[in-house]
């Protein structure tokens, strides 16, 4: 039987050095944007923030006065802000990456105007009585203000932020499904406590595992 | 069994002239700092003024063995000082990029640079 002639490998085109040379600048730079990442991001004090607004949405539930329900979602809202920026500051003191420099400057620039935008549209909401609109555009705009930070920060951050803007669309779309049996306001209640509490909970305990406290 | 290290240009590295003026073409690179993961390691450096032994493994996602190795190499280069000492009981390993690191570090970034703009002149 004869031999099959043995086929040389097709010659790969070489790689141009200047190809190599952008290559290892893309590397250095990419490095020094993950090496300098917010990292100072609060697990333990997300995971209270979480305990803060699952209380928070029982209490919210007892109607004890007509505006009951939107002055206690108000007060959990500076509650957690308060224990999150205290959690922030103790951890970035402790790590020693400064929150008013570098990344974390940036991170907390880009986290304030969706929570601006949120507190007017909160007021144009509460002018119009469409109270019920609210849960959905809270967590959405959250969301968007963690999404935002988190692109200055590790990239479990833009995950949580993704995962409130979800379960705000699921309060939008999904509270025709819960009003009939819940009623309005405490179908939002459920929303509330599932997105400020739990999905905060669980991603607060996931960084306090995984980036020290 | 490990390749050796390629010979590094004798004596001490001129790094900040090096720096200041574009690369010339057929100037040896530095290879302390061209291996990719010691290049990682002084990227990192360079944007945290310190960084624990842990940190610096999470944050590149080397193993315990190859970034001792690497962290000894650019030591031994006196690109990067090692601080050895204690947080309570348990043991902590710092790393600070030193001055002719960042210096090295500058002028590899000025080689690379300069050879892209080499092309793009042709």
């Amino acid at each position: 039987m004869a031999a099959q002639p043995v086929k040389a490998p097709a010659p790969q085109a070489p790689i141009r050095l200047h190809d190599r040379a952008a290559d290892n600048l893309a590397f250095i730079r990419n490095t020094m944007l993950r090496a300098s990442a917010f990292t100072a991001v609060p697990g333990w004090g997300m995971a209270a923030m979480g305990v803060i607004a699952s209380a928070g949405g029982v209490v919210a539930a007892q109607r004890l006065s007509p505006d009951w329900w939107i002055w206690t979602w108000g007060a959990v809202a500076v509650l957690g802000c308060v224990v999150g920026v205290l959690a922030m500051v103790h951890k970035s003191v402790r790590t020693g990456q400064p929150v008013w420099k570098g990344a974390g400057r940036s991170a907390v620039f880009s986290f304030c105007p969706a929570i601006l935008a949120g507190m007017m549209i909160t007021e144009m909401l509460y002018q119009h009585q469409l109270e019920v609109l609210m849960p959905g555009a809270w967590l959405m705009l959250y969301g968007a203000a963690v999404c935002a930070a988190g692109a200055f920060s590790v990239r479990i951050v833009p995950l949580m932020g993704v995962t409130f803007m979800v379960m705000g669309t699921f309060a939008y779309l999904g509270r025709h499904a819960v009003e009939p049996i819940l009623g309005p306001l405490l179908g939002a209640d459920l929303f509330l406590i599932v997105g400020f509490g739990v999905i905060h909970i669980v991603f607060g305990l996931i960084i306090a595992w995984r980036y020290g406290g | 069994m490990p390749r050796p290290e390629p010979a590094r240009p004798s004596g001490p590295t001129p790094v900040s002239s090096k720096a200041k003026r574009p690369a010339v073409q057929g100037e040896p690179l530095d290879r302390v700092i061209h291996e990719r993961q010691r290049l990682a390691i002084v990227s990192a450096l360079a944007v945290n003024p310190v960084l624990s032994f842990t940190e610096l493994k999470q944050m590149l996602g080397m193993s315990d063995g190859n970034l001792s190795v690497h962290a000894q190499k650019l030591e031994a280069a006196g690109y990067v000082d090692c601080t050895k000492g204690f947080e309570g009981r348990v043991p902590r390993t710092e790393y600070r990029l030193t001055k002719s690191g960042k210096a090295a570090l500058d002028a590899y970034l000025a080689h690379m640079e300069a050879l892209i703009a080499a092309v793009r002149k042709q």
